[in-house]
């Protein structure tokens, strides 16, 4: 009850903002924050409940962002059927991939991820109607009834893809998928033994953390008017998604939402205040530094204080 | 398309040369990912980091190839104390080393290429040298010279580790530890230290794969991406740690990346290392020379 008031709370605060706040400024960079919380809640769900490493953010955002362009670009689709077509086709790939790779452990997942994004890339590169290597224009349609702007109805969609993303890695976190999962990460050998479905469960957690990057990529090619393969499907997607519940806390549905917010901000600030490279540099300086100084996370930073208060 | 036995025969003698360079570049991450089963993922931004020495000292006056030889010891210190902090950070600590083991790497690379962008800017280099820019008429094909030049250094490179490693005590211990690490402390023996020395070796190798880098082609910080899906594709094709396997899997690479390349267009190309390494992972995980 708890979790959806306070959903709610933030939720009606980001449409409150839309109605009031006149700087678009501010919701081009809140959109990217939101992308990056989607993002880096869906990586959690795989990476952070089984521990498997996926590099293949990029891909599956990249699909789900030309998956909405393409269909757009033939049909004219509305916002809404582009971000349901781009949530089924990242989906898809995430069962395909899961079915082919989750039988590699580690570092061969991993790898096996990167090979995704490079492959995606390489076919649409290779795909004249979707604009091939120079890109493809779209024109943005009018935005829908009570929106002023495109950009804020957009701010506020992605805020509402966050809500349901975190709801959705909540509701697998607290049932039994996340506690199959768990299992997983801690022994996949004993997980299996005491009748854990483990492939089932891994294809399964694929499926969606895929679905959930397509969806956030969805708007994506309406936020630029312009969709081009280089930038759509580069690796800083899966640097955010990796680095961010890592540097949260990876063992609870709230440490990818802070990582996200804290990272990009901090992204969005080096990036306006100094420049691009070094928002790069910070996010790789920060990962190393809480992977060998804080294990656990902000999250398990607190943890340690209030576990250390109350002795 | 029309076949063409001439192109094929230009491709694979290409190939080849393009195979061994391959091997090279991956050799390093062989004995550090292969032997030591360390998730080394920052290989190909150290191997860059060679490269941008190597363009550095150059312009001192040095020659590419003796420039990367002069860089090896440095990149053996450096390798042995990135070590050294991966052991005492993750390994030691022995509980999910795995995911953070991994993400730290990533980490690591991904200071080197912004440090490398920060110095140098992201405008792609190059270097001087005799052997640069001319080329040997063969009939109808013409073999740059660098090719030929980076494809010795390669060769003898190869030898020289996969000697070491067969024929030297230390080379032998390595090999241990990558069996069976227990039973090398029961022997008596440090494991730890000589892993260091084994991942000192890796990086050091992979300073000179740098200098091939630069010889081959222009270099730019962002270049690392690239590699990484060739090199551990060369890797797991080879089978981890096999050193035979790592010559006969970068040949394999560099043949049909370059077959790829003549027939259907260099867009293809990139897709060419990672397709491999699906293939494999999927139908045959332990590689073509597994232990």
């Amino acid at each position: 009850m708890r979790f959806w008031v306070s959903a709610g709370l933030v939720f009606s605060l980001a449409v409150i903002a839309a109605a009031i706040l006149k700087n678009e400024y501010y919701f081009f960079a809140g959109y990217t924050v939101l992308t990056y919380v989607v993002l880096a809640t869906a990586w959690n769900i795989l990476g952070g409940y089984a521990g498997y490493v996926n590099f293949g953010t990029p891909a599956f955002f990249g699909l789900g962002a030309y998956a909405a362009a393409v269909l757009f670009k033939a049909t004219e689709a509305p916002l809404l059927f582009q971000i349901i077509a781009a949530a089924a086709m990242s989906g898809l790939l995430g069962f395909a991939a899961g079915l082919l790779t989750l039988r590699l452990r580690g570092i061969f997942f991993a790898i096996a991820t990167i090979a995704l994004v490079v492959i995606m890339e390489t076919l649409f590169i290779n795909w004249r109607y979707a604009g091939g290597a120079t890109g493809l224009q779209l024109l943005r349609p009018a935005p829908v009834a009570p929106f002023e702007s495109y950009i804020k109805m957009l701010f506020v969609v992605m805020a509402l893809i966050a809500v349901a993303s975190v709801a959705i890695a909540r509701y697998i976190e607290t049932s039994w998928i996340g506690r199959g999962l768990r299992a997983i990460r801690d022994s996949e050998e004993a997980a299996e033994c005491s009748g854990v479905p483990t492939l089932k469960l891994k294809v399964f957690a694929c499926s969606i953390s895929g679905a959930l990057m397509g969806a956030a990529g969805a708007p994506m090619p309406m936020y630029l008017s312009f969709i081009e393969p280089a930038s759509t499907f580069n690796l800083n997607y899966a640097i955010g998604a990796l680095a961010s519940p890592m540097i949260g806390g990876m063992t609870h549905y709230i440490g990818p939402v802070i990582g996200a917010i804290l990272l990009s901000t901090i992204q969005q600030v080096v990036t306006v205040t100094i420049s691009g490279e070094m928002n790069v540099l910070v996010v790789g300086v920060l990962l190393v530094v809480f992977v060998v100084a804080a294990p656990e996370g902000i999250l398990g930073l607190f943890r340690k204080k209030f576990s250390a208060g109350r002795k | 398309m029309e076949f063409s036995f001439d192109l094929l025969l230009e491709a694979t003698v290409f190939g080849i040369l393009l195979g061994c360079f391959y091997a090279a570049v991956s050799i390093g991450l062989s004995v550090s990912f292969g032997l030591l089963d360390v998730p080394h993922v920052a290989h190909p931004a150290i191997m860059v980091l060679g490269a941008y020495c190597t363009y550095v000292l150059v312009q001192y006056g040095f020659d590419p190839i003796v420039a990367g030889i002069v860089l090896m010891p440095a990149f053996f210190l450096l390798g042995m104390g990135v070590y050294r902090f991966y052991y005492e950070a993750f390994e030691k600590r022995g509980s999910d080393a795995g995911v953070r083991g991994i993400a730290f790497f990533f980490g690591l690379a991904l200071i080197i290429e912004v440090g490398l962008i920060l110095a140098f800017g992201v405008d792609q280099r190059t270097v001087e040298a005799a052997y640069i820019g001319e080329s040997i008429d063969l009939g109808e094909m013409r073999i740059p010279l660098r090719f030929l030049v980076a494809f010795g250094v390669a060769l003898v490179l190869m030898t020289g580790l996969t000697l070491y490693l067969s024929k030297t005590f230390t080379g032998r211990a390595i090999k241990a530890v990558a069996q069976d690490e227990p039973a090398l402390r029961l022997m008596g023996a440090d494991p730890v230290r000589i892993k260091q020395w084994a991942f000192g070796i890796a990086t050091g190798v992979t300073a000179l794969a740098g200098a091939l880098l630069i010889i081959i082609g222009p270099v730019e910080p962002g270049l690392d991406r690239v590699y990484i899906g060739r090199t551990f594709s060369v890797v797991v094709l080879a089978g981890l740690g096999s050193m035979t396997g790592t010559i006969a899997a970068g040949l394999i690479l560099g043949i049909s990346e370059s077959i790829v390349l003549m027939h259907f267009g260099a867009s293809w190309a990139p897709a060419v290392a990672f397709g491999l390494l699906l293939i494999v992972l999927g139908i045959r995980p332990q590689g073509l020379f597994g232990r």
